[in-house]
């Protein structure tokens, strides 16, 4: 069943589109990379999704439901997003910062109980950050901000995880253990993860689906194998490249021609 | 911390232009619960209707003061925002010169609504600069028009100042350098009342805060209705701090100062740092004025002198450190 369905959403800041017609269906427990140029609409598209703006004309649905009558407690518990780098001015510790997850999930005048606790334990263990839980948030690298981030999203429950290039600033081996966890949360929990990137072998390797941006135009949506060719690559980013089989997954894989 | 509040407010008592033992105000106090006397009737005199009352209002400006310090910071992510700079202070002085000038001053509570109402206007001037009744309140321009709504009041008020005769411009002075010493029982409890109601719902949303402070994007990403939540905020903060100005005058540093020096000493989060803040800014402010009937007993100093002198090399102090 659908869990995210855009019907003919136009948005645009002060008189420049920025979305122009996009409409699309993104079913529960699907890995979804975003993918196209700069410029072309991808962060829009997930705060369209999150409910952060509001299309002009054109209506996002979540679950059914318009965001734009969501209550924002709701959509925070089923929709939580990873942005792309926050900047505090007053430090906090990593681990409070996770457990601002818990936000939607608790009323006013209250601490978090030890289930809170114990929910925000898990999130830094998968995303390997118990080691600094107490150390300032600012003072970390940005990768480790970055996995810090990753956990405050897992903390608050949703059944549906924004990324916006939340892998850049990962290395090599965090970046593995990400993956594989958004995989094992998709299969166990039937999390729908979406995630931006500019890595298109990345978006290749491990989506099920990839929407393909150009112009604030859905300009592609499929299979790796439907959206990642030549002729679209060529067509949206002006490169030419060959794109050929990973020999261990099947899955197409781009090269760079120079 | 509300143990040293009690403890600082103790001691305050004793200390004055006429000293009281320490035994005797315990005595005092004790005897005042189960409402028997033991104090020559002077001590008891200048005890509870001078040094009692002046004591509590110290503690409840200062408690709302630096309340509105650190909920202005937090929600503009300015450190150096607090009522004083955003122009509340300023608005209040305006309207009390203007009450002093036009003799306001011989009706009940004249002076303070008078205040309160500039502090008032202020919000509503500094919100229209800021363009806060069209789309979403710019954190920079709200406080850049705070500057600005303050710099046109300070002109006012010293264009005030040159016309009145001396009289006037004798208690113009104490109250722009703030004076706790002429606050009634009947305005302290409305301040009180104003201050508790107040701090609760300013408290109720101290989660929020906390959010806010990350950015505006993240609170509403974790599910705040950030429009709303800051109308409220902005609102209760402005009366509780308008209330205490208009009582008090204007007292400097204290909502710049005591936010900044708790969350050194229990981090940001601000469902300990507004209670933190609100018991030390009422303990920083009963030593301040305290000080202030000190040093030149008899007579008496402005506290907002003290203030001054102590969060100005403070201030300093915090733009040295790169962690502001």
């Amino acid at each position: 069943m659908s869990i995210i369905c855009a019907q003919n959403i136009n948005f645009s800041y002060a008189t420049n589109p920025i979305m122009e017609d996009v409409s699309l269906i993104i079913d529960e427990a699907q890995i979804v990379a975003i993918i196209g140029p700069n410029g072309s609409g991808k962060t829009t598209l997930l705060k369209i999704i999150n409910g952060t703006l509001n299309p002009a004309s054109g209506q996002m649905l979540i679950d059914g439901k318009d965001t734009r009558l969501w209550p924002r407690k709701d959509l925070a518990k089923t929709v939580a997003i990873v942005p792309q780098e926050t900047a505090t001015i007053f430090s906090f510790y990593a681990e409070e910062i996770v457990l601002m997850g818990r936000f939607p999930h608790l009323s006013n005048y209250r601490f978090e109980n030890k289930k809170d606790y114990r929910i925000v334990h898990e999130a830094m263990e998968k995303t390997d950050t118990l080691t600094f839980a107490n150390r300032r948030f600012d003072e970390l690298s940005t990768g480790e901000r970055q996995r810090v981030l990753i956990a405050r999203a897992l903390a608050s429950e949703p059944k549906i995880l924004l990324l916006d290039e939340s892998t850049v600033f990962l290395d090599l081996k965090h970046q593995m253990q990400f993956l594989a966890l958004l995989r094992q949360l998709n299969e166990t929990q039937k999390l729908t993860v979406i995630f931006v990137t500019h890595d298109i072998n990345l978006a290749a390797q491990h989506a099920n689906r990839i929407i393909l941006l150009y112009c604030g135009k859905n300009y592609a949506i499929g299979k790796p194998a439907e959206v990642i060719t030549a002729a679209n690559i060529k067509e949206v980013y002006d490169v030419d490249v060959l794109v050929d089989q990973n020999p261990q997954s099947g899955l197409p894989r781009m090269t760079l021609i120079s | 911390m509300f143990l040293l509040f009690l403890a600082i407010g103790i001691i305050s008592l004793c200390l004055g232009s006429v000293h009281i033992n320490l035994i005797n105000v315990l005595n005092s106090l004790t005897n005042a619960f189960t409402g028997t006397a033991s104090l020559s009737s002077q001590e008891e005199l200048i005890l509870f209707s001078v040094r009692l009352p002046r004591i509590i209002f110290a503690g409840i400006v200062g408690a709302s003061l630096s309340i509105g310090g650190a909920v202005f910071q937090a929600m503009l992510r300015n450190p150096l925002a607090d009522p004083y700079v955003l122009g509340i202070s300023g608005g209040s002085a305006l309207g009390a010169i203007s009450g002093i000038i036009i003799g306001a001053s011989s009706f009940y509570l004249g002076i303070p609504l008078l205040a309160f109402c500039g502090a008032l206007v202020t919000v509503f001037l500094v919100f229209v600069v800021a363009g806060g009744t069209r789309g979403p309140l710019l954190d920079n321009s709200l406080l850049l028009s705070g500057v600005v709504v303050n710099a046109f009041f300070s002109a006012a008020i010293l264009f005030f100042l040159s016309i009145v005769n001396s009289l006037e411009l004798h208690s113009i002075t104490f109250w722009l350098m703030g004076d706790l010493s002429r606050a009634s029982i009947r305005e302290i409890s409305l301040a009180a009342i104003c201050l508790f109601t107040g701090f609760l719902i300013i408290y109720a949303q101290a989660r929020e805060l906390n959010l806010i402070v990350q950015s505006e994007e993240t609170a509403l990403h974790l599910g705040v209705n950030i429009e709303r939540t800051k109308q409220l905020l902005l609102i209760v903060t402005s009366l509780i701090t308008a209330v205490a100005v208009s009582m008090a005058g204007i007292i400097g540093f204290v909502g710049i100062m005591v936010p900044h020096m708790m969350r050194l000493v229990f981090g940001s989060d601000h469902r300990l740092l507004l209670p933190a803040s609100a018991l030390f800014g009422a303990s920083f402010l009963v030593i301040a004025d305290t000080l202030a009937r000190l040093v030149l007993a008899p007579a008496e100093l402005p506290v907002g002198v003290i203030t001054a002198l102590c969060g100005a090399p403070y201030f300093i102090f915090l733009l040295k450190r790169k962690s502001l």
